[in-house]
């Protein structure tokens, strides 16, 4: 004789276990974070926020990669967002499905799921050596450029379809050309969306190792121009923590970093929520 | 005359990620197949990695690599799954609107501050309740599990989400209750999505180096438990790359070569079980 359970009980039981998992999965989720801010925040001070790094990391502040962490992200921004954003205008708005329109959205999908190890190997042959610009900021920020493209151009896609088609059409009965209709009224409409995705791309700019520490390098000296070698936090911390120099400033480290990425990602999401309850 | 000019920019424009694509392709493979050729594939594929003697066989990474990704994936599918299932299904709206941005805004933490939660806590309470050195296939399994949730998760949620609400009233309508309708209809429903989403959290998995790393141990053997330390292709990459030269260097980059073709694999079924974009 086999014992069935009835389907009222299967679905009391199952929800309890879904919910438990649940539950689980979110305590985890926020006891990571709340682990490194509870030790990291005794850590943060004004000087260990403007102060130069010294004796490897085991004294001193963090403000080198801070600059370097900026320097990287910020002209990595700069090169993959119009390249983005035009890969996106030219998907929506060139392209009537059709071959070229498959090859593109292909070449950015692969893109995106290509890992960072892979970026910084390549990173390292070609920006590094073969470019020969050295470990630098250069190097490094072309090398995030390249890995962000694909976010920005699938947020920026979403965001240009979301402007309405009659937006088009008015201005083309006013007259207007189709790139005066694309940078007078696609382009400033969907804004915020290709924000979003420009930010989300900083984001995981700001949070990236393994494709910086072989194209940025790791040095610990104040950045003086896009030629010079710089350790982003990202690396610093992993430096930090790996070789044990001190868990202490590994701690800061980390919660200066969670808190900037926490809040890129925020405002990401904002502006994502406000500009889908508008147009969607 | 400037409308012809502009799109024929953006054309060129918009070859950039594919581009990008073709451009880091070719350099990783320029770099690494020729080494696959002079010391042949046997040696290759071989258990001996000793670059110092020109013993480039990387088959311990491969399955250490692939131990890593499995226990990742038995971390990652249930609890991803069921919080997927939970917040489609079971929750409130309120709940969905808490809950599904926060866990999207937790994959933006960077790997190397799950790597280091692992060397803190994880590796320390392995070591301590279940022996050995602490830094293991488990600890790895468990940070990749971790990790990869975002990524099932999401893309699990969306799927089921998308499944048409006829479905579940025509269910409910013949008596069924709501678990029924999640396990015999919306689950089939949803598969491709959520196999998508598996897919990409392998990747994820396969890919990921920093929290490896930090957790695996990185010892050149294959384990034998999973308490046993491990090391994958992306950390043998990451921790000689900085002084590799010669040989070694282009035995790298057909290490990287390798893990490409694996991940691109990967990509193109996750592209074709979704339909992505058409």
């Amino acid at each position: 004789m086999t014992f069935r359970i009835g389907p009222r009980t299967s679905q009391i039981i199952a929800y309890i276990i879904l919910l438990l998992m649940t539950i689980i999965t979110i305590i985890v989720l926020f006891f990571i974070i709340g682990y490194v801010f509870k030790n990291g925040f005794a850590q943060l001070s004004l000087e260990f926020l403007t102060d130069r790094t010294r004796e490897m990391g085991k004294e001193g502040g963090i403000l080198p990669s801070i600059i370097g962490t900026l320097f990287v992200t910020v002209l990595a921004v700069i090169i993959a967002t119009p390249l983005g954003v035009g890969s996106a205008v030219y998907l929506v708005e060139y392209t009537r499905g059709g071959l070229l329109r498959r090859i593109i959205s292909f070449g950015a999908d692969c893109l995106a799921g290509v890992p960072s190890i892979i970026f910084g190997l390549f990173g390292f042959i070609f920006f590094v050596i073969q470019l020969k610009l050295g470990w630098s900021i250069l190097s490094g920020s072309l090398t995030l450029a390249v890995m962000i493209i694909p976010t920005i151009i699938r947020t920026s896609e979403e965001a240009i379809k979301a402007v309405p088609l009659s937006y088009r059409e008015i201005s083309y009965s006013l007259g207007g050309g189709k790139l005066d209709t694309i940078w007078k009224v696609v382009l400033p409409t969907s804004l915020p969306g290709i924000l979003t995705g420009v930010i989300l791309g900083i984001g995981r700019a700001i949070g990236e190792t393994a494709a910086v520490i072989f194209t940025a390098g790791s040095s610990l000296g104040m950045p003086t121009s896009v030629f010079s070698s710089t350790r982003t936090l990202a690396v610093h911390f992993y430096i930090l923590a790996r070789e044990g120099i001190s868990m202490e400033k590994a701690y800061g480290t980390a919660t200066v970093l969670i808190i900037i990425i926490l809040f890129v990602n925020f405002v990401a999401y904002r502006l994502m929520h406000r500009f889908m309850e508008r147009y969607y | 005359m400037k409308d012809k000019i502009a799109e024929k920019l953006l054309l060129f424009i918009a070859f950039s990620a594919i581009g990008s694509l073709l451009l880091i392709t070719f350099f990783i493979f320029q770099q690494g197949i020729p080494l696959i050729f002079k010391i042949g594939l046997s040696n290759f594929f071989s258990m001996h990695w000793s670059p110092t003697r020109g013993q480039f066989g990387i088959l311990s990474m491969i399955i250490g690599s692939l131990m890593v990704t499995v226990g990742a994936l038995i971390v990652g599918i249930p609890f991803g799954l069921a919080c997927a299932i939970y917040l489609a299904e079971f929750s409130s709206k309120m709940v969905q609107k808490t809950l599904k941005p926060i866990i999207e805004l937790l994959a933006g933490i960077p790997s190397v501050v799950y790597g280091f939660i692992g060397i803190v806590i994880l590796v320390p309470f392995i070591r301590t309740h279940f022996g050995g050195p602490g830094f293991s296939v488990l600890a790895s399994s468990i940070i990749l599990g971790i990790m990869i949730l975002p990524t099932i998760v999401s893309i699990s949620y969306d799927s089921l989400v998308a499944v048409p609400n006829t479905y579940r009233e025509g269910s409910y309508a013949l008596g069924a209750t709501k678990w029924q309708t999640v396990v015999k209809l919306l689950i089939p429903a949803a598969r491709s999505g959520i196999v998508a989403g598996i897919i990409l959290g392998m990747g994820r998995a396969i890919g990921e180096t920093m929290a490896v790393i930090m957790v695996a141990g990185n010892a050149l053997k294959i384990p034998h438990s999973i308490l046993d330390s491990v090391r994958t292709l992306t950390s043998t990459i990451a921790l000689e790359l900085g002084y590799a030269t010669g040989d070694h260097r282009a035995a790298l980059f057909a290490c990287g070569a390798f893990l490409f073709i694996i991940i691109t694999i990967l990509n193109i079924i996750a592209i074709r079980v979704t339909g992505h974009r058409e």
